[in-house]
């Protein structure tokens, strides 16, 4: 009997390989690229260790950088990837349950990205282990990252155990046993949220840094997470359907849309209540979103970034709210798009940098990413892609009994 | 395995070929990554295994302890070709240090700030110190109009001077940052790092409101015949690159009853430094004397580095 399952799981794998790696040219190109440019951020990344941080432009006045950002916005893409778990369950949605585990999908994918993007901004990877209770010294519950650390690695778990499991007894023929995979679906959406919250209280906990130290962080990481998952999920749908055979109901892209619809309204109000208590007491606490917004003393690195960004969001927004992206076309890609690009601008670099200018002690130090970190970014983008597509094979191929276990191999 | 795996699969011929190309494909790939990530390998050489399996300082035994300072010493000395020593310095019971500094006479001269980029081996070719002096605006303490980049013959009309370093705070922000303790408060109040042991996330500089941290972006660089050869594990050895450091309120010396290298070097006897536990000391007089302050009281940080003015 175990001798079976160990046979059929390896059946599975090895079919999986070969599903992965099977597809028409298109694929292959899309393939390579991504290999290529994961290879450029490793080289770079391996350079970086080699030679020091110095490689990147951050500073002791700018301490973190691109890399941080870049964390701080896919937490938000995992978080939001499991937001549209919420209604298929809640509600019972039917039409939602096959495409749940697209959401489940790609947070798995933006989990790895945010682990690399914090190994990539380590000085010393070598010491890693320091890093593993037991072993090293975890300085849990003191420290808010090692809880960050935590609530990461739990939902990559998690999520990892229901994905798996519906693929393989998928594979297998089976229904899937609500008992191994419903409680852990309930567990992800709240998990979804604790990993951002918990992300936002990274910054939020530094009362040396003003910026940061505002109660409604936690609320507008959400509020833009709902945002940016749904819309990724979108696109992501978006290219199943044309590239495969696997049949995508529009009900599920339509409840997204509405989600989208709900939490950037909630987040650019945030985001108007922020600017007014800002800059209308105009406090010392101003002088970060004065240099974000208009620059300081002729110190304007961020605000083309920020200007894009809101410009960028708005006009999503409002696409968002046209008619047309209920339906099926370019306007709904075009505003996912935009508000993709905007909330990574806004979470990332908007966010972060700011947070380093003016210094604790206010000089004003700018920061703008050097090619090193450019490489290493668009690297782990890459190589969460190609995890993502290669994932996004292999359920396809389930779904649609590509791959399924033969019935006379169920037999023997 | 492919054998096999070409038996299973429905369409033969073609199946083969494809496996034959992508096993090219998969071998191209690894030696492509392997390429890659060549760097790593120039750098690992470089490492060596002692210190990539060594202990957090707390938990050496004293015979681990003394191993590890003689591999630092014999590294050192090799590097340098010089003969440094690489000591432990404990803090001594009874003892808890602090720091004032009297802003109506300091002149901005910068020489403590000197005295510490000699004093700790820090690297010369970005002048780095732990010291960060402000010239501040007459008539408020507001670092939005302090400059610490000034060129000018000091001090000048309607400014005062304000040195800035680590605040040794009693409740640091940065100790509770450290996500595996390579930072902590030491028995006489001295914040510390273990340079063996942090993983440069800099997470506590992020934390610390004094801008007092310093990282590593490289390996410092000191010619041989420049570097301090008084060397303490916890302070002014010559760090690794990628690792974070900070003022240790010079413990090398003052744990041994001497007092900081940049109180030495002003000119004007603005610092004074001393155990606050004995109360004949002179830090205790200003203390209690002076009309004191601390820098963002507000944050809660309880720093242990005190201004005062005198006039
Ligand atoms: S001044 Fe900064 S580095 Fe020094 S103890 Fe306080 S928080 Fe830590
Ligand atoms: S940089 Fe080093 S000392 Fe600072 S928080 Fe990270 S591991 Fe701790």
């Amino acid at each position: 009997m175990a001798m079976t399952g160990v046979t059929n799981y390896l059946r599975f794998l090895r079919q999986a390989v070969h599903v992965a790696t099977e597809g028409g040219w298109l694929f292959y190109a899309w393939m390579f690229v991504l290999t290529a440019i994961s290879l450029v951020g490793a080289n770079a990344w391996a350079v970086q260790v080699r030679d020091g941080m110095i490689r990147t432009h951050m500073t002791d006045h700018v301490s973190w950088g691109l890399y941080i950002a870049n964390f701080t916005f896919c937490v938000g893409l995992a978080a939001g990837g499991v937001m549209m778990v919420i209604p298929a369950y809640l509600y019972r949605d039917e039409e939602m349950h096959d495409v749940v585990i697209i959401g489940e999908i790609v947070a798995i994918a933006a989990i790895v990205m945010c682990t690399l993007s914090v190994i990539v901004d380590l000085g010393r990877p070598d010491r890693l282990w320091h890093m593993i209770p037991g072993l090293g010294k975890f300085n849990w519950p003191i420290s808010m990252l090692t809880w960050d650390m935590i609530v990461l690695n739990v939902y990559l778990l998690i999520n990892l155990h229901v994905v798996g499991y519906l693929l393989y007894t998928r594979f297998q023929g089976r229904m899937p046993n609500p008992v191994w995979y419903v409680p852990f679906v309930f567990i992800s959406i709240f998990w979804a949220i604790s990993i951002h919250t918990v992300t936002a209280f990274l910054y939020c906990g530094l009362g040396g840094r003003p910026f940061w130290n505002t109660a409604l962080l936690a609320p507008r990481f959400l509020a833009s997470a709902f945002v940016s998952g749904p819309a990724f999920i979108l696109f992501v749908m978006r290219v199943v359907r044309v590239g495969s055979d696997l049949p995508m109901h529009p009900g599920p892209a339509r409840l997204l849309v509405q989600i989208i619809r709900v939490a950037s309204v909630v987040n650019l109000l945030m985001l108007a209540s922020e600017l007014f208590t800002i800059f209308y007491t105009g406090s010392g606490h101003a002088a970060a979103a004065r240099y974000l917004y208009f620059g300081e003393d002729g110190h304007d690195a961020l605000v083309p970034w920020i200007w894009s960004a809101i410009v960028m969001n708005l006009v999503g927004t409002v696409l968002f709210f046209t008619p047309a992206a209920l339906q099926r076309g370019t306007t709904r890609v075009v505003a996912c798009l935009l508000v993709l690009v905007g909330i990574w601008i806004e979470k990332g670099m908007g966010l972060i940098v700011p947070g380093f200018v003016p210094s604790t002690l206010h000089e004003v130090v700018e920061y703008v990413p050097s090619l090193t970190e450019w490489k290493i970014t668009a690297g782990i983008w890459a190589f969460g892609l190609l995890i993502l597509t290669v994932m996004l094979k292999v359920t396809i191929a389930v779904f649609t009994k590509e791959m399924k276990l033969a019935p006379r191999t169920v037999a023997d | 395995m492919t054998e096999r795996r070409a038996i299973e699969l429905p369409v033969i011929g073609e199946v083969t070929r494809r496996t034959a190309i992508k096993a090219g494909a998969t071998t191209l790939g690894l030696a492509a990554w392997a390429t890659a990530i060549q760097p790593l390998f120039e750098w690992a050489s470089e490492q060596s295994v002692d210190e990539f399996l060594q202990k957090h300082y707390r938990e050496l035994s004293p015979g681990e302890l003394q191993a590890v300072l003689n591999r630092l010493t014999d590294e050192a000395r090799r590097e340098t070709g010089r003969p440094v020593v690489i000591r432990d310095h404990q803090p001594i019971p009874g003892v808890v240090f602090a720091y004032a500094l009297n802003l109506s006479i300091c002149i901005g001269c910068r020489r403590c700030a000197e005295a510490c980029h000699r004093e700790n081996n820090h690297d010369r070719a970005t002048h780095q110190s732990y010291i960060r002096v402000f010239e501040m605006q007459k008539g408020g303490i507001d670092f939005e109009c302090g400059n610490a980049g000034y060129h000018h013959p000091v001090p000048a009309k309607d400014k005062y001077y304000m040195p800035v370093q680590c605040q040794q705070c009693e409740n640091p922000p940065c100790v509770k940052a450290c996500p595996i303790e390579a930072t902590w408060q030491e028995e006489d109040g001295i914040v510390v790092v273990d340079y063996n042991w942090c993983i440069g996330c800099r997470y506590c500089e992020a934390a610390c409101p004094y801008h007092a941290r310093r990282f590593n972006w490289e390996k410092p660089q000191i010619p041989a015949e420049e570097v301090n050869i008084q060397q303490s594990y916890l302070s002014n050895r010559i760090r690794p690159q990628g690792v974070m450091e900070k003022c240790h309120f010079c413990l090398h010396r003052t744990r041994e009853g001497r007092l900081p290298a940049c109180l030495e070097a002003c000119p004007t006897g603005a610092r004074v430094f001393g155990n606050v536990l004995d109360p004949h000391s002179e830090i205790r007089w200003v203390l209690e004397n002076k009309r004191v302050f601390v820098l963002k009281e507000e944050l809660g940080t309880k720093p242990r580095f005190y201004y005062f003015f005198d006039k």
